[in-house]
């Protein structure tokens, strides 16, 4: 028993050649991405601008949280949350097909299982900004364009998600449904919804608080939103303005967040 | 005379109103009532009607066939583009996962016990998740003015918010024995945490790196739209000058190359993990 700890127990084995061969390749990657990054050195204007956008956050303007003639913060928030909301209607009611085409089952097969999720990846990739301005092309800037593209890019992620919530469901009380007689269609309602129900919910909570950010940046190119007079207050240098519609954003997204949070905890 | 009770009324001492009421339905109803209220009101705000949608139908219909067969001779334009978004996204990912190191331990409760020290450290990182990644690049645009250097920066900023936030879920999840053992042997504080924390967390850490890098790259591929360099700028132009194929070579592109990103990164964090 006079052997020390290091001949007693064996040090794992590394793999020499490889790990090598992976800080080379990291190390080239590394080499590329940052020589071809341009540091011009930051303007001299930029002190200044970083100035007077805190001086505009530290002292927004308050005056402009509600015009009686409109174009105000309080009817851009407002606009924001509803394309929000009608957006993940759209692709929550849209995306539950989808996700039942997708979902694998021990009885189907597994090219249209495959193509499903295929296709809901193909979506989630697209992204929604790109959508919105191929929208605009079709119905005009507004904030249709913008409901659609939300719509349509959500089915993508609530697709996949809810798609893994119906393969986990519990085979039990499909099968004691099956040998009492019920038909597919009483089978769906009393085994498969009230099963996938709460998961979906929750889902279809979570996308929406993603949706809320999307939905604040869709006004950059014109889809309706907060997004529009941000963008303007930018391009006018008008920091004070800048400085409370980044407020009323923040304030927004985070109480959407915790009273989503909260419906979430209490359904699951 | 009243007959005996049958066997079942036996087995069933409560008669039938002294059954459990069946749960009011009311509340669902006025739940599904506040859904479409909702909705509705939000149509009416957002001036959405199936209308207009029909009426637009045509006009997509033009566009998707304007935007066939993609101009593929456009790639060899936009190739260096790609590169100058995949650069953003590595070096934004990096210079991000690295500052969240320190955002990340402090978060964790249980490596700093101090309740004034990891609340108001998450209260800051919850406020940088609030703001959008393409919002903060319209700031960095505004500040820096247009290039690479905004997109890297608003990219480093949107990474810490969320990479902080997935290693310190993670370093609260970790097994206390380690620690336990360190502070046994009277490790100070770094050696507790390079030797207890650490070695628990890195293949987490490394994984949530990785997702991050591909959150990037997809937002990497969009910051052009508000001038902060990359692909993205060339959706301006090509749908400015009514070029629908090139545009439609943009987005095959892209997604073949996120696409192609998710697939390796995907791989290497279930090997990690």
């Amino acid at each position: 028993m006079n052997q020390t700890w290091s001949e007693r127990v064996a040090k794992p084995r590394t793999n020499w050649p490889l790990r090598l061969l992976l800080i080379v390749a990291i190390a080239a990657l590394y080499i590329w991405a940052f020589s071809g990054i341009p540091f011009q050195g930051l303007k001299e204007t930029a002190v200044q601008i970083v100035q007077s956008i805190m001086a505009g956050i530290l002292s927004p303007d308050w005056d402009y949280v509600y015009l009686p003639e409109g174009e105000d913060l309080l009817r851009g928030l407002l606009d924001t949350a509803a394309i929000a909301i009608l957006g993940t209607a759209i692709s929550t009611l849209l995306c539950i097909p989808f996700a039942f085409w997708a979902a694998s089952r021990k009885h189907k097969s597994g090219a249209i299982t495959g193509t499903g999720k295929f296709l809901l990846s193909f979506i989630r990739t697209f992204p929604e900004i790109v959508m919105a301005i191929l929208f605009i092309k079709a119905v005009g800037p507004g904030a249709f364009a913008g409901v659609l593209a939300l719509g349509l890019h959500s089915i993508g992620m609530q697709g996949k998600l809810f798609s893994e919530e119906i393969e986990n469901i519990d085979q039990g009380p499909l099968d004691s449904l099956l040998a009492s007689g019920a038909n597919r269609l009483q089978i769906w309602w009393y085994a498969i919804m009230p099963q996938v129900l709460p998961g979906f919910l929750s889902y279809t909570l979570y996308r929406f608080e993603i949706n809320v950010r999307s939905a604040t940046i869709l006004g950059v190119i014109g889809a309706g939103g907060i997004g529009t007079p941000l963008i303007f207050a930018l391009s006018t240098r008008n920091w004070d303005r800048v400085g409370i519609i980044l407020l009323g954003i923040i304030v927004m997204v985070t109480m959407i967040d915790l009273l989503s949070g909260y419906l979430r905890k209490k359904i699951v | 005379m009243t007959a005996a009770p049958t066997p079942v009324q036996q087995a069933n001492r409560h008669s039938d109103n002294k059954r459990p009421q069946t749960p009011s339905r009311l509340k669902h109803y006025l739940t599904a009532m506040l859904l479409i209220l909702l909705v509705w009101g939000s149509a009416w705000k957002t001036e959405s009607t199936l209308g207009e949608l029909v009426q637009g139908a045509p006009n997509m219909l033009d566009l998707l066939k304007e935007m066939f067969p993609p101009s593929w001779t456009y790639m060899d334009n936009i190739a260096p583009a790609m590169l100058d978004t995949i650069r953003m996204a590595v070096v934004g990912t990096t210079i991000g996962a690295v500052l969240a190191i320190p955002f990340a331990v402090l978060c964790a409760s249980n490596v700093v016990r101090n309740v004034w020290v990891f609340y108001p450290v998450r209260m800051v990182l919850n406020l940088i998740r609030t703001i959008p990644d393409l919002l903060l690049a319209s700031l960095f645009v505004a500040v820096f003015g247009l290039g690479l250097v905004s997109g890297i920066l608003a990219l480093s900023v949107f990474s810490i918010g969320l990479v902080a936030k997935l290693t310190y879920e993670a370093i609260e999840s970790i097994d206390n024995g380690p620690l336990e053992a360190m502070t046994a042997v009277g490790a100070n504080r770094m050696q507790w945490i390079a030797f207890g924390v650490v070695p628990q967390v890195i293949a987490n850490y490394i994984s949530y790196v990785l997702y991050t890098f591909e959150v990037n790259v997809r937002a990497a591929a969009i910051l052009g739209l508000v001038g902060a360099g990359g692909i993205g700028h060339y959706y301006e132009v090509t749908l400015g000058f009514l070029q629908y194929d090139r545009t439609n070579a943009i987005i095959i592109f892209t997604l073949v190359v996120v696409l192609l990103i998710d697939f390796i990164s995907t791989k290497v964090r279930e090997r990690l993990l």
